[in-house]
């Protein structure tokens, strides 16, 4: 604390010496201030809780009414929707294919981040602004359009297969197969995702002391051992953080699998959001069903985020 | 010379991933000059068929208003974000007490809840409200998000306490210190908050679409799905449409990238 910072008397007394100016006189400055303080944050908060928290305990209600449309009616029993959904062999698929999708995808996008984050903070290192823009660029194009650019390169007679056939691959049905199909939806992530967590560990890095890094260099480690022992560790609030983002970001993955694979080959690359929308919002919509299904993801996120915090936390 | 031969490997990850980035993008605004015979041959050359594309996508879709839904979306969701969030934030920092450290930590758990669970329910109470395909129930619910409440609590550290200090004794209400010396100094921080609800209203996809069901209100990232949902694709068009729609969120993000990088900085420390 700062000799400068507000003290309760301080302020007081500043009060004391002010003349009047229509503030209510019987609240004191520092009361005054608390409650400027909550009219300001007032929009902001109850604007959170109209359209997160009052909507997520309707769902939950919601999931345990059956029905078409508006037309819905209470469960029996009320779990209804979730047992329903232990059977769903679609909804197993898609929740399959979303953790593939975690598990692979998530730790090669955030070691990829981390290197060039690492690289990218090298002080001898050139052209640095061009490296830069060039790697988060393509986080500034939405995920339909470059989805739709992925769907381009891959068709079968498209570009991709082109290319390979410079060196003897056969053609290959990039969408038309499960595996290549979860294959390009996850470098698809890849692309669009590894610039944005980059610039979040540059910033991270921009804040650790560079003395740290030259004094391991001093006693004899090399790049690998500075990187992974003396820069990561350092680096472990912002990689937790990156971590949780992407999890949440990867179980509510939609957009790809809408517009890239179009869930095809039938489920082989759905994702669970992708299939609650069908359930919703298509053909004959059973809001009660999906309301069950997003419940589920709601749970996922939440443990997920709580073992990472666990796991992050560990060490300190 | 030894230091630099062990910069290589370095420059050759950075040059590898770049092309990586670079490349569909390149292939996106060159195919959007081909004709999709062109574009399924790999035509990496730029053509002569931009006007015949541009003649066929207009022909084919209504890109001016998907154009001018999508900005009104964009702008109207940045300019009352950056106010609400900005405030709040101030809010939390300036009049800290621990009351609103709680109401700070109940909101953030708001991030851990997955747009899917609350977009059932928000559809029905927008459907109640009249407000199925207006721009107004697009924009509401991504006007006050806790991220950026965050990251306008955690920049706000960095306002001088002496410079409020001495705006109260100067006798300036709470308000115009607000507004006349927070809001300029904290410019940097509002630049990144900008450029990350501009991005993200602009590509929004799952809740327009939702909420936006005649087919004459549509946003360009649900335009350019409508394309490719033909039954036979135009390619060059389709990539054409596709560079239309990145236009936008790549040039905002060009002209403000410096303070974007200065605000995420400060928000991180």
């Amino acid at each position: 604390m700062s000799a400068l910072t507000v003290t309760p008397e301080g302020a007081t007394r500043e009060e004391a010496k002010r003349p009047p100016r229509g503030d209510r006189p019987w609240l004191g400055t520092d009361r005054r201030h608390n409650l400027t303080g909550w009219a300001f944050l007032l929009p902001a908060a109850l604007l959170i809780f109209a359209v997160s928290f009052v909507p997520m305990i309707q769902a939950f209600i919601l999931s345990l009414q059956t029905g078409r449309g508006t037309r819905l009616d209470w469960a029996d029993p009320l779990w209804y929707n979730y047992q329903r959904l232990l059977g769903d062999e679609i909804f197993k698929q898609t929740v399959g294919n979303t953790f593939i999708y975690l598990i692979i995808q998530v730790p090669i996008m955030l070691l990829a981040a981390l290197l060039l984050a690492n690289v990218l903070n090298n002080p001898r290192l050139r052209f640095k602004a061009f490296w830069r823009t060039a790697i988060f660029l393509p986080a500034a194009v939405s995920l339909v359009a470059y989805s739709l650019v992925f769907r381009t390169m891959f068709a079968t007679d498209g570009f991709v297969n082109d290319f390979l056939a410079n060196f003897g691959v056969d053609p290959v049905n990039w969408l038309g197969e499960p595996d290549t199909a979860r294959a390009v939806l996850i470098l698809g992530l890849l692309w669009r995702w590894t610039g944005f967590n980059m610039i979040f560990f540059l910033a991270g890095l921009q804040n650790i002391d560079r003395s740290t890094i030259e004094a391991a260099r001093m006693d004899g480690a090399n790049s690998f051992q500075v990187f992974w022992r003396v820069t990561v560790p350092q680096l472990r609030p912002i990689i937790l953080l990156t971590a949780i983002m992407s999890t949440n970001g990867t179980l509510q993955l939609f957009d790809e699998s809408w517009a890239l694979t179009r869930g095809g080959p039938a489920y082989a690359s759905m994702s669970m959001s992708h299939y609650l929308y069908e359930v919703s919002f298509q053909r004959n919509p059973n809001f009660g069903y999906g309301a069950a299904l997003a419940y589920v993801i709601l749970i996922l996120v939440a443990i997920l985020a709580f073992i990472q915090l666990k796991v992050g936390d560990k060490r300190d | 010379m030894i230091r630099k031969l062990r910069d290589v490997p370095g420059y050759l990850f950075l040059g590898i991933f770049t092309i990586f980035s670079l490349f569909p993008l390149y292939f996106m605004a060159v195919s959007a000059t081909n004709t999709s015979q062109d574009v399924l041959a790999s035509q990496l050359l730029p053509g002569g068929e931009l006007f015949n594309n541009i003649g066929k996508l207009f022909a084919a879709q209504d890109v001016g208003a998907a154009m001018l839904s999508s900005f009104l979306i964009a702008a109207g969701t940045t300019v009352l974000a950056l106010i609400i969030c900005s405030i709040a934030g101030y809010g939390f920092e300036v009049y800290h007490s621990r009351g609103k450290d709680v109401m700070m930590g109940v909101l953030l758990l708001a991030i851990m809840i997955p747009f899917a669970a609350t977009m059932i329910p928000l559809f029905q109470v927008f459907a109640k409200l009249g407000l199925v395909n207006s721009l107004f129930a697009v924009i509401i619910p991504a006007i006050s998000t806790p991220l950026l409440i965050l990251l306008f609590r955690q920049s706000s550290r960095a306002f001088p306490s002496e410079i409020l200090e001495a705006a109260r004794v100067d006798g300036l209400r709470e308000v115009s210190i607000f507004a006349r010396i927070y809001v300029p100094t904290m410019r940097a921080t509002f630049a990144a908050a900008g450029v990350i609800t501009f991005m993200t209203a602009w590509n929004n996809y799952l809740w327009p679409r939702v909420i936006l069901i005649k087919n004459e209100v549509q946003t360009m990232p649900m335009l350019i799905v409508n394309l490719s949902a033909g039954y036979v694709t135009d390619y060059g068009v389709l990539m054409l449409a596709v560079l239309l729609a990145s236009l936008p969120t790549v040039v905002v993000f060009l002209l403000l990238q410096r303070s974007f990088a200065d605000g995420v900085t400060g928000a991180i420390k």
